[in-house]
């Protein structure tokens, strides 16, 4: 059985705007799942649809095999969900916040009050329990709405950019919780700008660009689609021109940095081979982007060169 | 900071009864409206008080000393009936209104519909607190009209039943209002155009019988009009109209209204794109 199955989901706006074009999908129970595209493909309308908050034009929707149109609220109840917006109620408090939405769920109070201290606390927001949602900063309130997301401690979580104006230190803490949580058992479904939080945590992931999935396989086969990448490396010795490298084509960043574009077949066994004839020594090395921002700019940019 | 405490294994959730899902949701829906009334008690309690404290300063003991009697009773006893219900109906249009409403505004609202609960569900919650509201301001501007006349309970049934179900049409009535609201004006229209003005007119401060045969037939196609000759009769024991209608008029309204709202949110009507 599937956590989600989305079969030929199509959605029309009133504007005539085309924002799914019959897209299948389908996540595995327990997968930590990226979704992932530019903005405006269509990534928040599927979430929106999977969460009842738009209606589809075409198409169906099974949550952990629960048809979202014949047994919608069993489905629901599978599912928490982190949207984009904010969207928690300004005027209450963030404890209240998340008792009320454990209730929206069934949950009894002593027991929501027991989950509402445990995940407070897992997210860092036990000492702001009695504080207006206004009050929080933007990290804290999206740290919030996790907290909210988890409160029925759903078997589908979705995230729609969880991450952004979190700081580095509490979205690492924030990272740590979600692979638990997945290690646990609950199938995490993550859209984010941030594509290096994909490639770490996702297994599996989907790019969708204008409404169609372009893009579906898992994380390990998708990376290795990328056939050229560029590294950087610091040398010891100070350049002043760009080294000659027989085979790689080689820029000069500063005098102790180079840009090497390194082919999938020529490996770096290779590189080093010949960066060590030249007698150079390599202090350190990192990628110049990310794997997966790579490729996912080259997938997207491709579309768009051959509908030109 | 805080060390993150053990996680369980995420419960299945689906595994939980429908019907204990609506019935804790159904409570909470209360709790936070309840709270949300005591919360801003300043706008949701104190201002009807005082406005009907002017109504019975002004209509009451200046006005109400000349005109004598009106239906057998003292003027200022006459009026108190419909003053309470005028609050009753206000108070729960507002209520509602406003609290649906500025959950569309801020999308807080989303947190519900993402959920398992039913509409029926989401809807009952809210007309209760709106018939919550109506009656905890009922019940000031009853203390307040004690202090300019003697109130009694003629029939404390009909008085019960006629306020509650009233409460119940207005609090759905602001239900609709707010689903088709887009904006601030949107939620002001009908408390000023519609309602205020077929609350005057609707025998709060006078008898139809005084109206000419034409006028008394057009006030009869006011619903409020029979919402508060009803709960005058509970009151006082004298009504312009036969509380069998009266009863038939509000219980129409309440099922057709609970029908329209249950509909348009099962489309999704100002709640999904």
């Amino acid at each position: 059985m599937y956590a989600l199955e989305l079969k030929q989901l199509r959605k029309t706006y009133p504007s005539g705007v085309e924002a799914l074009r019959g897209i299948d999908l389908s996540v595995r129970q327990g997968d930590f799942f990226a979704l992932l595209g530019p903005n405006g493909a269509g990534k928040t309308t599927a979430i929106g649809i999977v969460t009842s908050l738009v209606n589809k034009s075409a198409g169906d929707v099974s949550v952990f095999g629960y048809d979202l149109d014949r047994q919608r609220e069993a489905a629901k109840a599978c599912i928490g969900v982190v949207p984009q917006e904010v969207n928690i109620n300004m005027f209450e408090k963030c404890w209240n916040i998340l008792i009320n939405q454990a209730g929206y769920y069934g949950v009894p109070r002593a027991e929501a009050k027991r989950r509402a201290e445990k995940y407070l606390k897992a997210l860092h927001l036990w000492d702001r329990r009695d504080k207006l949602s206004r009050t929080l900063s933007g990290g804290m309130k999206r740290r919030l709405m996790i907290a909210r997301a988890l409160i029925h401690e759903p078997r589908l979580l979705i995230l729609d950019e969880p991450t952004a104006g979190v700081d580095i230190e509490i979205r690492r803490s924030m990272w740590d919780l979600m692979t638990r949580i997945n290690e646990d058992g609950m199938t995490i479904i993550l859209t984010t700008h941030y594509l290096h939080e994909a490639e770490s945590f996702c297994r599996n992931i989907a790019i969708i660009d204008e409404g169609r999935i372009i893009e579906n396989d898992t994380m390990v086969n998708v990376v290795r689609k990328l056939k050229r990448e560029v590294f950087v490396l610091t040398l010891e010795e100070s350049l002043h021109r760009a080294p000659d490298l027989p085979g790689y084509q080689v820029q000069l960043r500063n005098e102790h940095e180079i840009e090497v574009e390194v082919e999938q077949e020529q490996g770096l066994n290779a590189l080093f081979q010949v960066i060590s004839d030249r007698s150079l020594h390599v202090a350190s090395m990192r990628t110049k982007s990310n794997r997966l921002e790579e490729l996912f700019m080259r997938l997207v940019d491709d579309k768009a060169e051959s509908v030109n | 900071m805080a060390t993150a405490p053990p996680l369980s294994s995420p419960a299945t959730a689906a595994g939980i009864s429908l019907w204990r899902i609506n019935l804790v949701g159904l409570v909470t829906i209360v709790r936070k409206e309840v709270h949300r009334i005591a919360r801003i008690w300043v706008q949701t309690i104190v201002p009807p008080a005082i406005t009907m404290t002017l109504y019975f300063i002004i209509f009451g003991s200046l006005i109400g000393q000349r005109i004598g009697e009106m239906g057998g009773v003292p003027y200022t006893t006459f009026i108190a009936p419909g003053l309470i219900m005028m609050s009753v109906i206000t108070n729960s249009f507002g209520n509602v209104v406003s609290s649906f409403f500025s959950g569309k505004l801020q999308l807080h609202l989303e947190e519900m519909l993402v959920s398992p609960l039913s509409f029926t569900t989401i809807i009952t919650g809210y007309v209760i607190g709106g018939v919550v509201r109506g009656l905890a301001v009922a019940a000031l501007v009853t203390v307040v009209a004690s202090f300019f006349t003697d109130l009694s309970v003629a029939r404390p049934l009909v008085t019960l039943s006629v306020i509650v179900l009233t409460a119940m049409v207005f609090s759905l009535a602001g239900l609709m209002n707010a689903i088709f609201a887009k904006n601030f004006d949107d939620i002001s229209i009908i408390p000023t155009f519609f309602l205020t003005p077929l609350t005057y007119l609707g025998g709060v401060f006078f008898s139809i019988s005084l109206l000419s045969p034409f006028w008394q037939n057009v006030s009869l196609a006011n619903p409020i009009l029979y919402m508060v000759n009803a709960f005058r009769y509970g009151m006082l024991g004298s009504s312009d109209i036969p509380i069998g209608t009266a009863y038939a008029i509000i219980l129409t309204a309440l099922v057709a209204l609970y029908v329209a709202v249950l509909v348009l949110l099962r489309r999704g009507t100002g709640i999904r794109s």
